[in-house]
């Protein structure tokens, strides 16, 4: 039997009735806003960005774009017409679930033909958002290779080159003990590189286990959670 | 009408055994809306589904086991919890339903504490007695405590956790800037400990502005704070145009100048264009000041103020003045005194002035002041509290100016006035408030700020934490803040300590900044000789460090005097210097560390000795380590590093005394000089 959930927020603010739109696309791309982590119930740190082409590939200003998602999420604004360049900026605060959330915009094109874009955001737990703090201080200088002005990566001066975080073809198929063991006990403990230090000792075990929680959240393609193994009765 | 009435009175009631009868039937129907009541209630509705959700997954049989019927109830008499939710929030400690997204079975995300001993209404709020979804999560008459939020949520842990949480950064942001944007100068923040939250801004005073700036600025400044500089934390007052014209001439008509003739230009600019810009850059301005780029972006710290626009507000012989010694104008000041010579003083002073936008203050023109402008700019500034963030001369700082925030966030809705269209919640309306503090009524003083909505958000967190709950708290359930000492050391060293602004970067026994280097043991960590001349070339250690010390033009009798000072006092009491020699180790020994070191250690995945081979970008380079670390200091880094400088990202191996004693001999044979020879045997 299935049971209506009941759902404690509601989408809050004011509903906004959509403006009618006074030019039509043909193509809705992304122009930033994808892939960014948040805490649960948290306003994503920069806004979703969305332009509307034409059949050319130029902006197209004034058509209208809608943004849904699951409940829990809310835009604001929820729609509009897009601006002289094509573009629809709207701030996205995630639901309270961890997770993933995908993020969907729409729009028209000229024959009514719906056009979506759909974008995927990841929302961190109290778990996941300790993780992150660690990978920041520990391990993010070699398992990035971007480099930020004020953080230089270290990944492109390391002889065996660790793994990237979301680097989830790899990433998912190690058990969480073999993911606890590599940081506990070091790159060697798995026969791997000794570049990769052991830290069992500078960090807690609720600390890695935190850690871990956080690299299964940023996994590209997700991690599935297979659950503890129980026998069938 | 009437007759139809009396002839049902007459079919029901009309002799004693029909009246009887019927009453019974009434009655016994009664009788069974309670427990109809109570078989239809929603907790037995919830509890059932609960039952059709597990009885196929493959752990049933745990899960029924763990499952108990009824309602269920956390009584925490110390900490006034009696709370139902898990009534219906059946599955919320089953781990094992992590796949379960639905409410109310969702299982509770992973936190450091336990349902049992902290209930739910502590962290979520909402009505634990209830059993009813309606009356446990909404306000209602008779009970006005709504669910929080999950975005507020943090602020939970700040009822207990006064200092920064590492699960927590949106609350940790938010009470950074109740203090850092000026909040606390007006608003009085008690805590439940006793303690006052302190601002941790410096607003400049206004005493001697008149040296520093012209009236057209401040006329400019006051009336759009951020039109000047992106990242002010001068909220804008929206004053009206006489306002601010008013304001000025009393802030001009008001300022004294600083005694002396420390307000005199004295030496000529550079001819060379570029000896500007590379003194800014070798003087590491740009650690503490932003500034916009040639593409427009802000490039630097937020430690002192903006400088895109500089040459628009300071006078070029106070800009001067400032470079020459800062606390001739500001005691206080966190700017270093750099001891720069008059050519380099007119050099940074020249190319600072040429940071200016012709356009700035190209339409303003002001009269000169009348009196009544004077005396009206007076009393504007103590109307809109000037005084609570700025030094003026001639006006008090205004006590309690604002409403004390020590329990906003448990502020009663029936107290609040919400602005139309808004949600009638006590976060909505504290977010509402500083979004917009103007909207609520009209002539309201608070200032106009220019958050961002994540920044809103995390403020709001703050004050939410700022609640009855947290003064009703058993003493003993309060985890109190790390309080900075008040550290200050002695002597004529102290006096050359705070005149060059150490504590503004680096963090001494418990006291001073982060951004550089802890040096309470640095007396143990390094040798004389390589302060002394670190002192006067401060070199780069980490490859890939932007910031960097500056360099000051010290006299030898400072260097002396700070190195003295430093060797003698930052000791570290678990560092013997004696135990273990400079030089002399066995060949055998520094082959056996060099093995370690790029072999079971690897440590060249972040630090460099040999500068052909090794790329390591995140330690120290180690190249010169033998000049400049002591061999004991080596040898306890390597065993304990955390020990040493708690959150130290550098692992703790725990070495065994012989690795560690191999290491240090490879180590401390790594000399300025005779690297070359060492490294490439």
């Amino acid at each position: 039997m299935m049971l209506a959930t009941s759902c404690q927020h509601s989408t809050i603010g004011a509903t906004v009735v959509p403006q009618k739109p006074t030019a039509f696309g043909a193509a809705l791309i992304e122009s930033s806003g994808g892939k960014q982590l948040a805490q649960t119930g948290s306003l994503l740190p920069q806004p979703v960005v969305v332009q509307v082409n034409n059949d050319q590939g130029t902006a197209v200003p004034g058509a209208l774009v809608q943004f849904s998602a699951t409940p829990g999420v809310t835009f604001d604004p929820p729609n509009g017409l897009t601006d002289s360049s094509g573009q629809l900026t709207t701030n996205v605060t995630l639901g309270g679930m961890t997770g993933r959330y995908v993020i969907t915009a729409s729009a028209f094109d000229k024959s009514h033909k719906k056009l979506e874009l759909k974008l995927e955001e990841i929302a961190l737990g109290y778990q996941q958002t300790l993780g992150r703090r660690l990978n920041d201080q520990f391990c993010e200088r070699c398992h990035n290779p971007e480099s930020a002005a004020e953080r230089v990566s270290n990944y492109d001066n390391l002889e065996v080159k660790p793994h990237p975080f979301t680097e989830g073809d790899t990433l998912n198929k190690m058990s969480d003990a073999d993911l606890t063991a590599i940081v506990t006990h070091g790159g060697p403990a798995l026969n791997k590189s000794a570049l990769m230090p052991a830290w069992g000792n500078t960090l807690s075990r609720s600390e890695v286990q935190a850690l871990i929680a956080y690299i299964r959240a940023v996994a590209d393609p997700p991690y599935r959670n297979t659950g503890p193994a129980f026998a069938k009765n | 009408m009437k007759e139809k009435l009396s002839s049902l009175w007459r079919k029901l009631f009309g002799d004693s055994v029909r009246a009887f009868g019927v009453v019974s039937i009434l009655f016994l129907a009664s009788m069974a809306i309670a427990p109809a009541k109570n078989f239809f209630s929603e907790w037995r509705h919830y509890q059932r589904g609960y039952l059709s959700l597990i009885r196929n997954r493959s752990e049933a049989n745990t899960l029924q086991r763990h499952f108990q019927g009824g309602i269920q109830q956390i009584w925490l008499p110390d900490l006034g919890v009696v709370d139902r939710c898990t009534s219906c929030h059946v599955g919320q400690g089953e781990t094992s339903l992590t796949d379960v997204s639905t409410q109310p079975y969702r299982p509770h995300p992973v936190i450091p504490h336990k349902s049992e001993q902290f209930g739910c209404t502590v962290c979520h709020r909402g009505q634990g007695a209830a059993t009813t979804v309606e009356e446990a999560h909404n306000s209602t008459l008779a009970w006005e405590q709504p669910i929080l939020p999950a975005k507020y949520i943090e602020s939970s842990c700040g009822q207990c956790h006064s200092g920064p949480l590492p699960g927590t950064p949106q609350l940790n942001e938010g009470r950074r800037l109740l203090a850092r944007e000026g909040c606390l100068h007006c608003h009085a923040v008690k805590l439940p400990d006793g303690s006052t939250m302190h601002p941790t801004d410096d607003p400049p005073s206004l005493s001697h502005i008149g040296d520093k700036t012209t009236r057209e600025w401040i006329f400019a400044w006051l009336k759009d704070p951020q039109g000047y500089a992106t990242t002010s934390t001068m909220p804008n007052f929206k004053l009206s145009d006489d306002d601010v014209r008013d304001i000025s001439a009393f802030l001009i008509a008001n300022s004294t100048p600083v005694a002396g003739d420390a307000l005199t230009v004295i030496a000529k600019t550079s001819a060379d264009p570029t000896a500007g810009p590379s003194l800014y850059g070798e003087s590491f301005c740009a650690s503490c000041h932003a500034a916009q780029n040639a593409a427009g972006n802000l490039v630097g710290g937020d430690v002192g103020p903006e400088l895109t626009r500089i040459g628009n507000k300071a006078k070029p012989e106070w800009l001067q003045a400032w470079l020459r010694d800062p606390r001739v104008y500001d005691s206080k000041t966190a700017m270093p005194h750099y001891r720069f010579t008059d050519a380099q003083v007119a050099t940074l002073a020249g190319f600072l002035q040429s940071k200016s936008d012709s356009d700035y203050l190209a339409n303003v023109h002001l009269e000169a002041a009348t009196p009544e402008q004077i005396a009206h700019g007076k009393r504007l500034v103590s109307d809109y509290g000037c005084a609570s963030c700025h030094e003026i001369a001639g006006i008090k700082k205004p006590e309690n100016f604002a409403p004390e925030l020590s329990r906003i966030g448990s502020k009663p809705i029936t107290q609040l006035i919400f602005l139309p269209g808004m949600q009638h919640s006590l976060p909505d309306y504290i977010a509402g408030k500083i979004k917009q503090p103007r909207a609520f009524a009209p002539g309201l003083k608070m200032p106009q700020y220019t958050f961002t909505p994540a920044q809103i958000d995390a403020l709001t967190t703050a004050l939410l934490s700022l609640n009855e709950r947290s003064y009703r708290l058993p003493t003993s359930w309060a985890a109190p803040a790390a309080h900075e000492s008040d550290y200050k050391p002695a002597g004529k060293a102290g006096k050359l300590m705070a005149d060059l602004a150490c504590f503004s970067c680096h963090r001494i026994n418990g006291h001073g900044g982060d951004m550089a280097p802890d040096l309470t043991w640095e007396g143990s960590s390094v040798q004389r000789d390589w302060l002394v001349q670190f002192f006067k070339n401060p070199g780069t250690l980490r490859p890939a460090l932007i910031r960097r010390m500056p360099r000051f033009n010290f006299t030898d009798a400072e260097v002396n005097e700070l190195t003295d000072y430093i060797m003698t006092v930052y000791q570290s009491p678990t560092i013997d210097h004696d135990s273990m020699p400079l030089s002399g180790y066995p060949q055998g020994q520094i082959e056996l560390g060099r093995q370690l070191f790029y072999g079971k250690y690897a440590c060249q995945g972040c630090h460099i000795v040999d500068t052909n081979t090794d790329k390591g970008y995140i330690g120290p380079t180690l190249t010169h380590v033998g000049s400049r670390l002591t061999a004991a200091w080596i040898y306890q880094w390597l065993k304990n590093s955390q020990a040493l400088r708690p959150g130290t990202i550098e692992p703790n191996r725990t070495m065994s005394d012989e690795d560690a004693r191999a290491l240090t001999a490879f180590l401390i044979s790594q000399k300025s000089g005779a690297k070359q020879q060492v490294a490439k045997k």
